[in-house]
């Protein structure tokens, strides 16, 4: 039996049927991410002064990646209008490249910034030590400015074995550059450009530390809902990816030459979803990135 | 923008069709294009210290506090401006049939409540 009004309108809607669907989809994608965002405002709204981190992520980084997936959001629109008017060549090559913009995404995602922020740690210190530390931290100068104190301070670890070893007394961290220059004005805000920890190691006593973790999920309420949110936006990317590339093998041609209002039809829906995972990044971008 | 109208089947006026998608092909890159000059513009705005520019030229004090929210509010504009394009012009909700608004005015409406609640819950006077 065929499925009814999967490329003429239903009488009653004015719709076809997948596009409905689609959309009634989407309507539960947003309650989804709703939640989620409201989550992160939650608990930031919450965070104590100084828990909330700002500048952690590689701002360019993120750019390009947002500039890609608006790119892609451009190419398959592009492939609904080729199929729209008929010419499959230019259809193949624009879903081809949605689909390249999509891995991009996902490679520089999975592959460069989520590793690095596992090998990125931070000390929150005891707020009893704060003082003893105040030549990496720069507290003074910020609480005179009304500016939130740094409780932790954070970099590439050089002695991990300090992790389990308890005849080990110190952490030896190679400083992120803001606790080199803490009383710089030009480190209240956070720069454009990544920039590595640097060589100057600074040894912070085990029992001045509340605790000690790298930039994972169990960082901090900002890691948390930054991976969830991301990881969760990352599994929609490889879904439409999946669906792009099914639509772009052979199987697609047939479909085309049998009915290609049918398989604009698809393209149109599974469009929809693209731009909707586009639009979520609109807002994470600046959520998590910059603010 | 209107979405193209769907396809003839009399190949005469095939041509005439494919000729009006080919306007909406223009507004698709213009609106890509406007997209990443507005990412450009988010990434600016997010290093200007609003705080100390609103001090600046009204002569008010502006703690930084209040300079970070401001930074907030300003970039959550041109997001939700740039979510609009996207929403009206990719996904053609500037010209669509009333049941998905209808759907969608739903949704927003669930939405709002849902961040209503995250309000309530955290201005709990109980707690607070």
């Amino acid at each position: 039996m065929e499925i009814p009004y999967t490329i003429s309108t239903r009488p009653d809607t004015g719709l076809w049927n997948a596009k409905i669907g689609i959309w009634l989809f989407l309507a539960s994608e947003v309650m989804l991410f709703g939640g989620l965002f409201s989550a992160y405002v939650f608990l930031r709204l919450d965070a104590q002064p100084g828990e909330w981190p700002h500048g952690l992520l590689n701002v360019p980084v993120g750019t390009m990646n947002t500039a890609i997936l608006i790119m892609s959001s451009v190419t398959v629109v592009l492939a609904w209008a080729a199929l729209k008017m008929r010419r499959y060549r230019a259809y193949w090559w624009y879903m081809l490249a949605t689909i390249v913009c999509g891995i991009i995404f996902l490679f520089v995602k999975l592959y460069y910034e989520w590793p690095q922020k596992f090998e990125h740690y931070g000390l929150f210190i005891k707020s009893s030590a704060l003082e003893k530390y105040e030549q990496y931290l720069g507290n003074n100068r910020r609480t005179e400015k009304g500016m939130e104190p740094r409780i932790e301070i954070s970099g590439h670890l050089h002695n991990p074995e300090a992790l389990k070893d308890p005849n080990i007394k110190e952490y030896e961290i190679g400083l992120d550059p803001v606790f080199v220059d803490p009383n710089n004005p030009a480190n209240d805000r956070p720069h454009f450009l990544y920039v590595p920890p640097t060589d100057q190691i600074a040894k912070i006593e085990k029992e001045d530390v509340e605790r000690i973790d790298s930039f994972g999920p169990w960082h901090s309420a900002y890691f948390a809902s930054y991976f969830t949110i991301t990881g969760l936006h990352g599994a929609h990317v490889l879904a439409g990816v999946l669906v792009f590339i099914y639509m772009w093998l052979p199987v697609s041609k047939k479909l085309y030459q049998r009915n290609p209002e049918h398989l604009a039809n698809r393209v149109e829906v599974s469009g929809l979803f693209w731009h909707f995972v586009d639009l979520v990044w609109i807002f994470v971008f600046p959520l998590f990135y910059l603010l | 923008m209107n979405n193209p109208p769907d396809i003839s089947q009399d190949p005469a006026e095939h041509e005439e069709y494919a000729h009006n998608v080919q306007k909406h092909v223009r507004g698709y890159l213009m609106v890509g294009a406007l997209l990443l000059a507005f990412t450009a513009i988010t990434v600016a705005l997010s290093y200007v210290d609003f705080g100390a520019l609103i001090s600046s030229i009204f002569h008010v004090s502006v703690s930084p506090g209040q300079g970070a929210k401001t930074n907030i509010g300003v970039a959550m504009l041109v997001a939700m401006f740039k979510a609009g394009c996207v929403a009206a012009i990719f996904m053609h909700l500037a010209a669509e049939k009333r049941l998905i608004y209808r759907v969608l005015i739903f949704t927003g409406f669930f939405v709002f409540a849902l961040f209503w609640l995250t309000f309530l819950a955290w201005y709990n006077p109980i707690t607070r």
